[in-house]
């Protein structure tokens, strides 16, 4: 079965939230604060007010009503307070988008700067210990002693590693449609991750009941994190659309994404690590030191890896966090995984080289029996098998370990390996399943952003009916139909498809309908460790005479339980580690210390791979059962893919070229600066 | 100012703010939303259209100028109910997922097939080059995906090309 939206997204029907034909539409433009700290002064719209097909300009000096305890990223123009460089203090609303865009240009706004402070390092004076980070989890955590661990260690590592802002970059900018009908409830086109979560947090900043607020969201163009959280744009179109009783469009432009639709944190972690002669760890220790705003706390999970990695008698994680004038951070595809893994599975490579070990043979010799942190059994766990399985597909036991002597030309030639993981969760979730003229309806508010939701919980419906999938008709991304859990942190397929399983066996048992809320039966899971594994390998050319990277070939090699729909899924791995790619050689945002802000801000200086970075990608799944996840036996896919990714690359540079590149992205500066 | 231009091979005359881009004319005024737009840059290739057989990005073309042109969009791509063969190869072999870059790859890769000459990855710069890969890759790195799907990608257009 192929994409059951397939036709409609390769004819251009299908509708992502700015493109429903709404009567009698207008156009909002945001503008953005040019200092990075201070107060407005005064935001002069008269000169906008006058141009053409202007209808109304909004800012703090008439405060659209929004509730008292709104997200201050989403209390648009409640406050004359400058957070960040590039935060939306005022809008106009014309009736064409040239005539919006021009007059949100002659805006004239007055500020009085404060100095601002947007430079993270590992020994900012303001750095402090969160009560806990992303998404509740201990800040600190450890046992046994690391210092005894790494003293009577026979082959040390301590290394300091760094990723820098990287942005999740949707294809699809942020975009809202609004407009209140004749009963004054809110209706909101959104480019949305979760729609039943959008509605609630919408409602919640307006002061609104979430039944009178409704969400769309059937196609959304990828999001990665960044459309998870409501983001500005939509409540900005239903405050537009209060202030001219018209429908307001707005579509950001991909500048403002770089500054309000969330980033990753940047990083800088530190890790200490111990080996005894035969390469078993003696001692780990992950610190992370990351990035918020002074609006809100974002703490993101970075050294939680190494919680759930690696066995070791003495282990300590900690998180430290600096609020600076920056906009606040936010989820970005496998939040703290990734970065984490980066820096742990750098760290492990050096390790295996400082106990003169195969780095393959370092992981097995390492694996956990129990999850390190916690001590609870793991539900399953195949790391190892997934590393063997990857070393055979390709052809490790041939490799060399010694760095920077293959050579065919220009071209310095090295492989490399690391490990990948991403937690296996589940929320409750509702969902009603009827039958329709002969073939059964599904009803959630799930989210289709790319991951084909639709076709796998369509095959999941007809497992359980005993149909074909071809019968069965999927309605989301609608928050009147049941609630549902975003399609974020690899959780919503777990999620939604446990409701989708358990009102398809109602409805058996009813002939007419099931309807399901998986609130109980997830409450009463057991304690376990539930974590997806993989293995990625990389081989990498690099340039000894500009110093550029190119990718030969990645594999990457996942142990997620069972795969729902083999298609899909292997797109969502390549596509994780295609992102991957990008992490490893090109993406970074640079903050500008002087103005504050970020410097990139367009997908000309913010690189992503393009189709000729991309030569060869597998992505391949071992058969796992798992019968303590959820009906399907499934884990998530949607983020394992992307970790692990940035390392295997950077391994493999080390292994080409005997530099070790410990600040991402790798780019030729890196790699030709230490030659000269 | 009154335009007129061909699109989908319909006749269609608009009066256009002369700052409106060609990609805005299709998506704002007549109702076509299968080009994209996602940077408005022309740095992404979302908005990739045909102008008279040969692509283009629909956000730095101003509508005022391609008075008189014939445009192709995703909408006109397929011949009635029967889909373009790039349309069926890339449903064929999953070459999208979130679906935003799609009818900008389409487009890009129906101008690319009809294209001559070498490109940066040519070895024999005078021959008429077979569509490799490689070849592929490169002539379809104005388009970006951000999902990833450029292995799917790749092996859907060289199925068409073949």
């Amino acid at each position: 079965m192929n994409r059951i939206e397939a036709r409609v997204k390769v004819t251009g029907l299908a509708t992502y939230a700015a493109e429903y034909p709404v009567e009698g539409v207008t156009y909002a433009c945001a503008v953005q604060s040019r200092i990075a700290k201070g107060r407005i002064k005064r935001v002069d719209g008269g000169q906008a007010l006058e141009m053409p097909g202007v209808l109304a300009v909004l800012s703090s000096e008439d405060p659209p009503r929004l509730a008292e305890d709104a997200d201050p990223e989403l209390a648009l123009f409640q406050s004359r307070e400058v957070a960040y460089r590039g935060q939306l203090i005022a809008a106009v609303v014309a009736d064409t988008y040239e005539n919006a865009h021009a007059a949100a240009a002659a805006v004239r706004v007055d500020y009085d700067p404060d100095d601002h402070d947007v430079r993270l390092s590992a020994d900012h004076p303001g750095l402090y210990r969160p009560e806990v980070v992303n998404p509740g989890l201990p800040t600190d955590t450890g046992h046994g002693d690391v210092e005894a661990g790494l003293e009577a260690a026979a082959a040390t590592v301590d290394v300091t590693y760094e990723t820098p802002v990287l942005h999740n970059n949707p294809m699809e900018p942020h975009a809202a449609l609004a407009f209140w009908d004749d009963e004054g409830r809110l209706m909101v086109y959104d480019t949305a991750q979760g729609a039943t979560a959008s509605r609630d947090l919408i409602a919640a900043t307006l002061g609104l009941p979430p039944e009178r607020v409704r969400v769309v969201s059937r196609h959304v163009g990828g999001g990665f994190g960044s459309k998870g959280t409501t983001r500005p744009q939509a409540v900005l179109a239903a405050l537009a659309a209060r202030a001219v009783g018209r429908p307001v469009k707005i579509v950001l432009t991909r500048q403002q994404m770089f500054d309000v639709t969330g980033y990753r944190t940047p990083t800088i972690q530190r890790l200490r690590l111990g080996a005894d002669p035969e390469g078993r760890l003696t001692a780990l220790e992950h610190v992370a030191y990351e990035q918020s705003s002074t609006l809100v706390e974002f703490a993101e999970q970075t050294a939680v890896v190494a919680r759930v990695m690696y066995a070791t008698p003495a282990l300590r994680t900690a998180h430290r966090l600096v609020r600076l004038d920056v906009a606040t951070p936010s989820w970005m595809r496998a939040p703290g995984e990734c970065p984490g893994m980066y820096a742990l599975e750098s760290a492990m490579d050096e390790l295996a080289y400082a106990a003169g070990l195969d780095p393959v043979e370092l992981r097995v010799r390492n694996d956990a029996e129990t999850e390190p942190d916690s001590g609870l059994p793991f539900s399953s766990r195949n790391l190892v098998a997934c590393l063997r399985e990857g070393a055979r597909r390709f052809g490790w036991e041939h490799r060399d370990p010694a760095p920077g002597i293959r050579r065919e030309g220009e071209w310095l030639v090295g492989t490399g390996v690391a490990a990948s993981t991403y937690p296996a969760r589940r929320l409750p979730c509702k969902a009603v399943a009827t039958v329709r003229d002969g073939d059964f309806l599904v009803r959630l508010a799930a989210a289709d952003i790319g991951t084909g939701a639709r076709t796998a919980l369509a095959r999941i419906a007809a497992s359980t009916l005993g149909v074909a999938p071809e019968r069965i008709h999927l309605e989301l991304g609608d928050s009147d139909l049941p609630d549902a859990p975003l399609a974020g942190g690899s959780m919503g397929m777990a999620s939604w498809g446990t409701a989708v399983v358990r009102a398809c066996e109602e409805l058996r048992r009813d002939g007419k309908e099931g309807r399901a809320d998986t609130t109980e039966e997830i409450r009463s899971d057991a304690p376990l460790a539930r974590h997806a594994f993989g293995a990625q390998f990389a081989e990498v050319r690099v340039s000894a005479v500009t110093g550029e990277v190119r990718l030969a070939r990645l594999l990457g090699v996942f142990a997620a339980g069972h795969i729902v729909d083999a298609t899909l899924a292997r797109s969502q791995f390549i596509g994780g580690m295609t992102m991957g790619v990008g992490m490893a050689l090109m993406e970074e945002t640079l903050t500008d210390a002087e103005f504050g802000g970020f410097l990139h801000r367009d997908l000309a200086q913010y690189h992503v791979p393009a189709c000729a970075d991309v030569p060869d990608v597998e992505a391949v799944w071992l058969e796992e059962r798992d019968g303590a996840l959820n009906p399907m036996g499934s884990k998530g896919i949607g983020e394992i893919g992307i970790v692990g990714t940035a390392a295997a690359i950077g391994n493999a540079v080390y292994h080409a070229t005997g530099h070790r590149v410990r600040q991402l992205p790798i780019t030729p500066a890196k790699i030709l600066v230490p030659r000269f | 100012m009154e335009i007129t231009l061909q699109v989908n091979g319909v006749p269609r005359t608009v009066d256009v703010d002369p700052r409106m881009s060609l990609l805005d004319l299709l998506r704002e005024r007549l109702g076509l939303i299968g080009a994209k737009k996602g940077c408005d840059h022309g740095q992404c290739g979302a908005c990739t259209v045909l102008i008279d057989g040969r692509r283009a990005v629909s956000c730095l073309a101003l509508a005022v100028a391609v008075d008189g042109s014939q445009v192709t969009t995703v909408e006109g791509l397929a011949d009635g109910e029967n889909l373009h063969p790039l349309q069926a190869a890339f449903i064929e072999r999953d070459a999208f997922q979130c679906g935003y870059c799609t009818p900008g790859q389409l487009c890009s890769a129906a101008g690319m097939l009809g294209e001559p000459g070498p490109s940066a990855v040519t070895g024999d710069l005078l021959a008429d080059p077979e569509l490799t890969p490689e070849e592929i890759r490169e002539r379809m790195s104005g388009n970006l995906c951000r999902c990833g799907a450029y292995v799917n990608i790749v092996s859907a257009i060289a199925e068409v090309a073949r």
